[in-house]
C-alpha cells in the first residue's frame, strides 16, 4: 500500500474539484471494496477524498414531470437502505437484493454508490502476480483458461470474461433505476443500463464514469411491476457468497396476460444484465411455463460457456422460471 | 503521511498519530495495544474484527482508522467492564465457541444483531418484508453468517444468542 | 526422569461437567494469541516482518532489488539468500528458506522485510524487485503423472498392501463396484493466520531464541528449528498459550518459523513481529493434496465383501514429500478375504502439503463409503445391513482383535435417533416443496494412538494444591481443562486445587496436539507423574516437593488393535430448481472411548461434523496449473461453511470406557468427527436426487435437473 494523502472536503462539488484536480486521487466510501484494493495492491490511489461524512444519507419520495420517484442519498448504508420502509413495500426487489449479499457489518458499512462501483471478485484481478486486463490493460485475461466458475457466458470478450458483483445493481438494472452523478462539468442524471459496459477491449473501463464524476444519488421509478419484484440468488453457501446467477424480476399481470415484465441476471456477464429480449417475448402474452421458458432461452441463445460455466445456462433458466412462476403466484392471490 | 485523530475505545478517550494506510483494526491492535478485535483474514471476509462503532456492528480491518477520527468504539473487552455481558456469560453456558480467535468478533456481532433484531431490520431469510420479525433461529443463522468459525461452534453460539435473546 | 506404568484412574472429575478454563478469557478477547503479546511479556517495540514471495513455480532468484524498499520510510532491513543468516542443516527443504537461489515452488518466500510498522513493512516488499530465471515446471496432479511410490505413507505406513488375490476375486465376484472418486484440495484455513513473535537474547553465556508461536506444538517447534540453527534444544524456547485453531497446520513449524528466526537473528535482540496473511498462507502452512481413488468392491449377492481394492493417486512437492495415507483406512474398516491397496504421487513443484484434519481417513473414508453406498444399491441391501454383513472379527490389517469396535451399535443407535426405519429404499422419491430430499449414512473410523515423548511434573504447592504442568497446547480443544479434570482424578482432588500450566517448552516434553492423541498421551503422562508422585510422597506431601515422570509402554497396544468407530447421518435437500445442496440434518455417533469432558468433547465431534460438511459442499483450493499457485486464495473464494450452512448438526457417544488404552479411559476425539461426513451428506444428495457425485464439494451446478 502505497502511502496515501487523505483529504475531507465538506461538499460533494469540493470532493469532485479535489479528484478531478489529481489524476492519482479516488474517492472514499464505505471502504469496503477499496481498502480491500489497497492491501492487495490492486489501488493503488496517491489521495483519497473522503466522501464518507457527506450529508448525502436522505431516501426521499419526489415528483417529477415523468411521473414519481424514490431518491437515495449515495451514502445510505445498505443495511438502512433495505430497512427503509419505502423500500420494504415498494421495491422489494431492492430490499431483497441488498439483503443477499455481503453481511451484516458490511451492510452497514457499504454506501449505495459504494455498492454500484464495487469492482469484479475474479481471482486474477484480486491477484496482482497474475495477467488481468481489467487491473493491467493489456497483460492478458487469466481467467479465460483458469478459474473460471464465475466467469460470464454473456457479452464476454477475449479481453476480459469476468462478472459484476452487485447484488443491488440487477435489482436496481431491472427497476429502470436512474443514477445522478456529479463530475466537474455538472450534475447528470445516467440510466442504470447506460452506466456499466460490457468489456470489449477496454475492460479496465466498468462504468462510463470518469474517475472525477461522483454518484450522488440513486433514483427510482414508481411503477405498479416494481412493487410484485423479487430478487433470487443462487450460491454455493447459503449466505455470505457471491452468486453464481441471480435473478432479479418483477411481474405485473392481467387477466393471465403480462403486461410488464422486468428481468434482470446477475453473475452472467461484465455488467447486470438486462433481458429485455426475454421481456419482450413475454410481455402482452399469455403466461405460461413454456411461455416463459421460451422467452429464456431466447435470452440465452448468445450463451458460450465453458466446462466451468456450462450449469449457469440451466441454472439461470430455471432460477428464473421458479422466481417469475412465484411472482404469478403471488399475484393470483 | 500522518494524521491525528481521535478515537474512543472501550471508555477511553485516545488521541493518536496514524499512518494514514493504518487500519482501525491495527490502528487498535498494534497502536493501542487492544487485542479483543481479532485479524482472521484483514479482507472482511471472516468477521473476527467486528467491534460496535457507534452503536453498530462493524469490521475494523476494511477501515481506515483517519477517516473515523471521533469514532466511539466498543470491543468484546469492553462489553465486559462491568463483568460479562449477557451474550458472553451465553457463550461460556453454552459453548459457543472452541478456540477462540473467533469469538470476540461473534460476540460482538451478536450484540449489534439483536439491536438490529429489535430495530425491525429485516434480513435475507425474513419471508414478510413489511411483517412483524421473530427472531427465529433461521434468522439468527443468518445474520450472524459474517463470522466464520473454523471450529464449527455454529450450533454453540446458536443457542448463546437464542439463549442471550431470550434475555 | 522416572518411566511409571499406569493405573486406571477412577473418574470422578472425568466424565463431568466442567467450564472451559479459559472461558472468560476467550469471549472477551483478552485472551492474548502469538503475536498479541507485548509488553507484559517481555515484548517491548517489535519490527514488523513481511515476507516476499516468488511468483514463479521454479528457478532461480538470479537479482533481488531491495533499494526501492529500503528508501520507503520505516523500512529496516531486506533479507534475502545473498545476506540472511546461514543454517547449519537444510535437509528440511521447506524450513531452509533463503539459504540459497532456488525456487521449488510459487509462493516460496524469497525475502523478508523489516520495517517499523506493518504499513511500512507491506509496501516494503511491494518494493522488493525479484528477478527469476524461470524454468518449466509441473503443478497438475493427473492420473498419468501420479505414478511415484514413496518409500511408506503419513506417519510411517506401509505404501501398498496386498493380501490373497483381488483380481480373481473381482473376476468371479456377484457384483463388482468399479469406481474413480476425488477429493478436493484443501486447506486448514484455522481463524488465527499462521503467526510467530521472536527474539534472541543471552541467558548467562547462551544465546536463546524466544518465541511465542501458533503452534499445535511448542516442543515440536524446537525440535525442528534448534538444530538448523546451530542451538541445543535448550537455547530455543517457544510458548503458544493461545492458538487460535490449527486442525494439522500448525502440526509442524512451517518456513515463516523459520523466517521469523532468522529476521530476529539480525536486530541485536529487537523482537520481530511475523503474521502469515490469509492469502500467504495458501501457499506456506500446509493444506490436503487432492485424492484420486480408484476402488473396486467385489461381493456376493447379498453384499458379503470378496475383494477391497483401493488405489490412490495424490500428489507431493518435491521441497519436501508428505504422502497423505489415503487408503490407510480400506486396510481395516471392513472384512474381505482378498484386500489391497495404494498410494502413488505426482511430485509437483507446489507448496508442501501437510496434516489437515484426519489426513487419509478423511478422503480415503469419502471414497470408501460412497464406493459402499454403491454396493449396497447394487444388490439392494440397506447400507446398515450392508455394513454389518462386513463387520470384521478381528483387524483385517493386524491380525490383533479389536478393543471395542461397536460401529454396528453407533449404526444402531444412529439409525434409531434419525428415524431411518422408515427411509424409502429407492433415491428420488420425496420431495418437500421445492426441494428433493434424502437420507444417507456412513461409517467413520480413526486409530487410537499415544505419542512417544511426553512427561509430566507434579509439584506440592501446599494446603492441598498442586501445581501440574506439560508442554502440551490447548488449540481450542479444551485441553486446557481436561488436563485439569484428568490431574484432579489422578492426584484424587478437586479441579479447583490444581494449578495447571502448559504450552512452554520449559516444561516437560509434550507431543503435538494432533492425531487425536493429545488427550490420551498428555493425559497419560500426567497420570504417570501423579501415581508416581502419590508413591514418593503420599498422600499429605510437604510443600516443594515435586515428581516429573512419563508413563511407560501400554503393553496392551501389541496385544490389540485400537480404534475408534462411529456413523454419520445425513439429510440432504437438493433445489429443484437451482441444484443447491442443504443439510438440514447431520448427526454423528461415536465410541471414543470414556469421554472427559461432556461439553468440550461434544463441541469437538460437532466441530469436526461441521467441517465434514464444509468439505462434502464447499471445500476447494482451486490450484491454476499454469502459474502453480492456488488463486482461491481468500476467504471468499475459499469457502468454509458459514452458520447459515449449519442447521441440526449433532454428535453423541455410547457411554464406555477404554482403561485398557488409557488410565481415564479416553481415545480421543478430535478427527473422527470430519471422517465419513462427506461421504454420508454425498449419499444422502443420491437418495435425493438419484445423481450420484463421486467427488467433493458437490456443488449446484452437478445436481441441476
Amino acid at each position: 500500500m502505497r502511502e496515501l494523502e487523505y483529504l475531507r472536503p465538506d461538499s460533494a462539488a469540493a470532493a469532485v474539484a479535489a479528484v478531478a484536480d489529481r489524476p492519482g486521487a479516488r474517492f472514499l466510501g464505505g471502504g469496503t471494496n477499496l481498502v480491500d484494493h489497497l492491501k492487495l495492491g490492486v489501488a493503488s490511489p496517491e489521495l483519497l477524498v473522503d466522501i464518507s461524512r457527506l450529508p448525502l444519507t436522505d431516501v426521499e419520495a419526489y415528483d417529477g414531470p415523468d411521473g414519481s420517484w424514490l431518491r437515495i442519498g449515495t451514502n445510505v448504508r445498505n443495511s438502512d437502505l433495505a430497512a427503509h420502509p419505502v423500500v420494504r413495500s415498494r421495491f422489494p426487489a431492492v430490499a431483497r437484493a441488498l439483503l443477499a449479499g455481503a453481511s451484516g457489518q458490511l451492510r452497514n458499512q457499504a454506501t449505495t454508490g459504494g455498492n454500484l462501483l464495487q469492482r469484479t471478485r475474479c481471482v486474477y484481478f484480486q491477484d496482482v502476480t497474475t495477467p488481468c486486463n481489467k487491473r493491467d490493460p493489456g497483460s492478458g485475461c487469466s481467467a479465460l483458461e483458469g478459474y473460471g466458475r464465475y466467469n460470464a457466458i454473456l457479452g464476454a470478450s477475449p479481453e476480459c470474461v469476468t462478472t459484476h458483483p452487485s447484488d443491488l445493481a440487477v435489482a436496481l438494472t431491472a427497476m429502470d433505476a436512474v443514477v445522478v452523478v456529479l463530475g466537474p462539468e455538472g450534475e447528470r442524471r445516467v440510466p442504470i443500463e447506460e452506466l456499466y459496459r460490457l468489456p470489449g477491449d477496454r475492460p479496465e473501463l466498468d462504468t462510463v464514469l470518469a474517475p472525477s464524476d461522483l454518484v450522488t444519488a440513486v433514483e427510482l421509478p414508481s411503477a405498479a411491476a416494481n412493487e410484485h419484484a423479487t430478487y433470487t440468488k443462487v450460491r454455493d453457501r447459503a449466505s455470505f457468497a457471491f452468486a453464481l446467477v441471480s435473478v432479479a424480476a418483477s411481474l405485473d399481470l392481467a387477466g393471465g396476460v403480462v403486461q410488464d415484465v422486468r428481468l434482470a441476471w446477475g453473475g452472467v456477464a461484465h455488467k447486470p444484465w438486462r433481458a429485455r429480449r426475454a421481456e419482450a417475448a413475454l410481455r402482452d402474452r399469455p403466461f405460461d411455463e413454456d411461455a416463459l421458458r421460451a422467452a429464456i432461452d431466447e435470452e440465452l441463445a448468445d450463451a458460450t460457456t465453458t466446462d466451468q460455466t456450462a450449469s449457469k445456462v440451466p441454472m439461470v433458466r430455471n432460477a428464473t422460471t421458479m422466481t417469475l412462476l412465484r411472482l404469478a403466484e403471488e399475484a393470483a392471490r | 503521511m500522518d494524521a491525528q485523530l481521535s478515537l474512543t475505545v472501550d471508555g477511553t478517550v485516545h488521541s493518536l498519530t496514524v499512518d494514514t494506510r493504518t487500519t482501525l483494526l491495527d490502528a487498535l491492535r498494534e497502536r493501542l495495544g487492544v487485542i479483543s478485535p481479532k485479524k482472521g483474514c484483514d479482507h472482511g471476509q471472516c468477521g473476527s474484527c467486528t467491534v460496535l462503532l457507534d452503536g453498530r456492528r462493524h469490521l475494523t480491518c476494511l477501515a481506515l482508522a483517519v477517516a473515523y477520527d471521533g469514532a466511539e468504539i466498543v470491543t468484546a473487552d469492553g462489553l465486559a467492564a462491568d463483568g460479562l455481558h449477557p451474550v458472553q456469560q451465553a457463550f461460556l453456558d453454552q459453548d459457543g465457541y472452541q478456540c477462540g480467535y473467533c469469538t470476540p468478533g461473534q460476540v460482538c456481532s451478536a450484540v449489534g444483531m439483536l439491536d438490529e433484531l429489535k430495530e425491525g431490520h429485516p434480513s435475507h431469510v425474513t419471508e414478510d418484508l413489511v411483517g412483524e420479525i421473530e427472531p427465529s433461529e433461521v434468522e439468527v443463522r443468518e445474520r450472524m453468517s459474517g463470522n466464520l468459525c473454523r471450529c464449527g461452534a455454529y450450533p454453540g453460539i446458536l443457542a448463546a444468542v437464542c439463549e442471550a435473546a431470550r434475555g | 526422569m522416572t518411566e511409571q506404568a499406569t493405573r486406571p484412574v477412577e473418574a470422578r472429575a472425568i466424565g463431568s461437567h466442567h467450564d472451559r478454563v479459559d472461558g472468560p478469557e476467550k469471549v472477551t478477547g483478552r485472551a492474548a494469541y502469538a503475536v498479541e503479546h507485548g509488553e507484559a511479556d517481555g515484548v517491548i517495540d517489535p519490527l514488523h516482518v513481511w515476507l516476499v514471495q516468488s511468483t514463479v513455480a521454479k528457478g532461480r532468484v538470479t537479482r533481488v532489488d531491495s533499494a526501492a524498499s529500503l528508501a520507503h520510510p520505516g523500512v529496516v532491513a531486506v533479507l534475502d539468500h545473498t545476506n540472511a543468516p546461514r543454517l547449519d542443516d537444510t535437509d528440511n527443504g521447506e524450513l531452509a528458506i533463503l539459504q540459497d537461489d532456488r525456487v521449488g515452488f510459487r509462493g516460496q518466500i524469497v525475502a523478508l522485510v523489516l520495517a517499523e510498522t506493518p504499513e511500512a513493512a507491506r509496501e516494503g516488499a511491494a518494493l522488493v524487485a525479484v528477478g527469476y530465471d524461470q524454468e518449466p515446471h509441473e503443478a497438475e496432479l493427473r492420473v498419468d503423472n501420479a505414478t511415484y511410490r514413496p518409500d511408506q505413507v503419513n506417519p510411517a505406513m506401509e505404501t501398498d498392501t496386498d493380501e490373497g488375490d483381488v483380481d480373481a476375486a473381482l473376476a468371479s465376484a456377484d457384483v463388482v463396484v468399479d469406481q474413480d472418486y476425488r477429493t478436493a484440495y484443501e486447506h486448514n484455513n484455522p481463524l488465527e493466520p499462521h503467526a510467530t513473535l521472536a527474539w534472541w537474547g543471552q541467558e548467562g553465556d547462551r544465546e536463546v531464541l524466544s518465541m511465542f508461536d501458533s503452534t499445535q506444538g511448542v516442543h515440536g517447534v524446537v525440535q525442528a528449528l534448534a538444530p538448523m540453527l546451530g542451538l541445543q534444544p535448550e537455547q530455543v524456547r517457544v510458548r503458544a498459550p493461545y492458538v487460535g485453531g490449527g486442525f494439522g497446520s500448525k502440526g509442524e513449524a512451517h518456513s515463516h518459523v523459520m523466517a521469523a528466526a532468522l529476521a530476529a537473528r539480525t536486530t541485536h535482540g529487537r523482537p520481530v513481529k511475523l503474521a502469515v496473511t490469509r492469502q500467504q498462507m495458501f501457499a506456506l502452512t500446509g493444506y490436503r493434496t487432492a485424492t484420486i481413488s480408484h476402488v473396486r468392491l467385489g461381493a456376493a449377492a447379498d453384499g458379503t465383501l470378496v475383494a477391497i481394492e483401493h488405489a490412490v493417486q495424490e500428489q507431493t512437492s518435491v521441497v519436501r514429500e508428505f504422502a497423505e495415507q489415503t487408503a490407510a483406512p480400506t486396510r481395516m474398516m471392513y472384512a474381505a478375504p482378498n484386500r489391497r491397496t495404494s498410494h502413488r504421487l505426482a511430485r509437483l513443484d507446489v507448496a508442501v502439503p501437510s496434516w489437515m484434519r484426519a489426513p487419509g481417513e478423511m478422503p480415503g473414508m469419502f471414497a470408501h463409503e460412497v464406493a459402499m453406498d454403491e454396493l449396497a444399491v447394487a444388490c439392494g441391501v440397506d447400507p446398515i445391513v450392508l455394513r454389518e454383513r462386513n463387520e470384521p472379527d478381528i483387524d483385517p490389517e493386524s491380525g490383533k482383535p479389536f478393543h471395542q469396535r461397536r460401529l454396528v451399535e453407533c449404526l444402531h443407535r444412529g439409525a434409531d435417533r434419525f428415524g431411518w426405519e422408515d427411509r424409502p429404499p429407492e433415491p428420488r422419491t420425496t420431495a418437500d416443496g421445492d426441494w428433493w430430499v434424502g437420507t444417507g449414512v456412513a461409517s467413520a473410523t480413526y486409530p487410537a494412538m499415544r505419542s512417544p515423548g511426553n512427561a509430566a511434573r507434579v509439584l506440592a504447592l501446599g494446603k492441598g494444591r498442586y501445581a501440574v504442568s506439560i508442554g502440551a497446547v490447548d488449540i481450542g480443544t479444551g485441553a486446557r481443562t481436561v488436563l485439569t479434570q484428568i490431574a484432579a482424578d489422578a492426584l484424587d482432588v478437586s479441579p479447583a486445587a490444581i494449578d495447571l500450566a502448559i504450552a512452554d517448552t520449559r516444561l516437560p516434553a509434550a507431543s503435538v496436539a494432533g492425531g487425536s492423541s493429545g488427550t490420551s498421551s498428555w493425559g497419560t503422562a500426567i497420570v504417570a507423574a501423579a501415581q508416581r508422585f502419590r508413591a514418593d510422597h503420599g498422600p499429605s506431601p510437604d510443600a516443594g516437593v515435586e515428581t516429573t515422570a512419563s508413563a511407560a509402554d501400554n503393553p496392551a497396544e501389541e496385544e490389540f488393535a485400537f480404534h475408534s468407530f462411529g456413523a454419520v447421518f445425513a439429510e440432504a435437500r437438493v433445489n429443484r430448481w437451482t441444484g443447491e445442496v442443504r443439510v438440514p440434518r447431520l448427526l454423528g455417533v461415536y465410541s471414543v472411548g470414556r469421554v472427559i469432558n461432556p461439553m468440550t468433547a461434544h463441541s469437538q465431534l460437532v466441530g469436526g461434523l461441521v467441517m465434514g460438511l464444509s468439505a462434502a459442499l464447499f471445500e476447494t483450493s482451486y490450484r491454476d496449473a499454469r502459474f502453480g499457485h492456488v488463486v482461491t486464495q481468500d476467504l471468499a473464494t475459499y469457502h468454509v461453511a458459514s452458520h447459515a450452512d449449519v442447521l441440526d448438526v449433532d454428535a453423541e457417544w455410547l457411554e464406555e470406557s477404554d482403561q485398557v488404552f488409557t488410565p481415564a479411559g479416553g481415545r480421543g476425539i478430535g478427527e473422527i468427527g470430519i471422517v465419513g461426513t462427506a461421504a454420508a451428506v454425498a449419499n444422502a444428495a443420491f437418495h435425493a436426487t438419484g445423481t450420484r457425485v463421486r467427488s467433493i464439494p458437490i456443488t449446484a451446478g452437478e445436481l441441476l435437473d
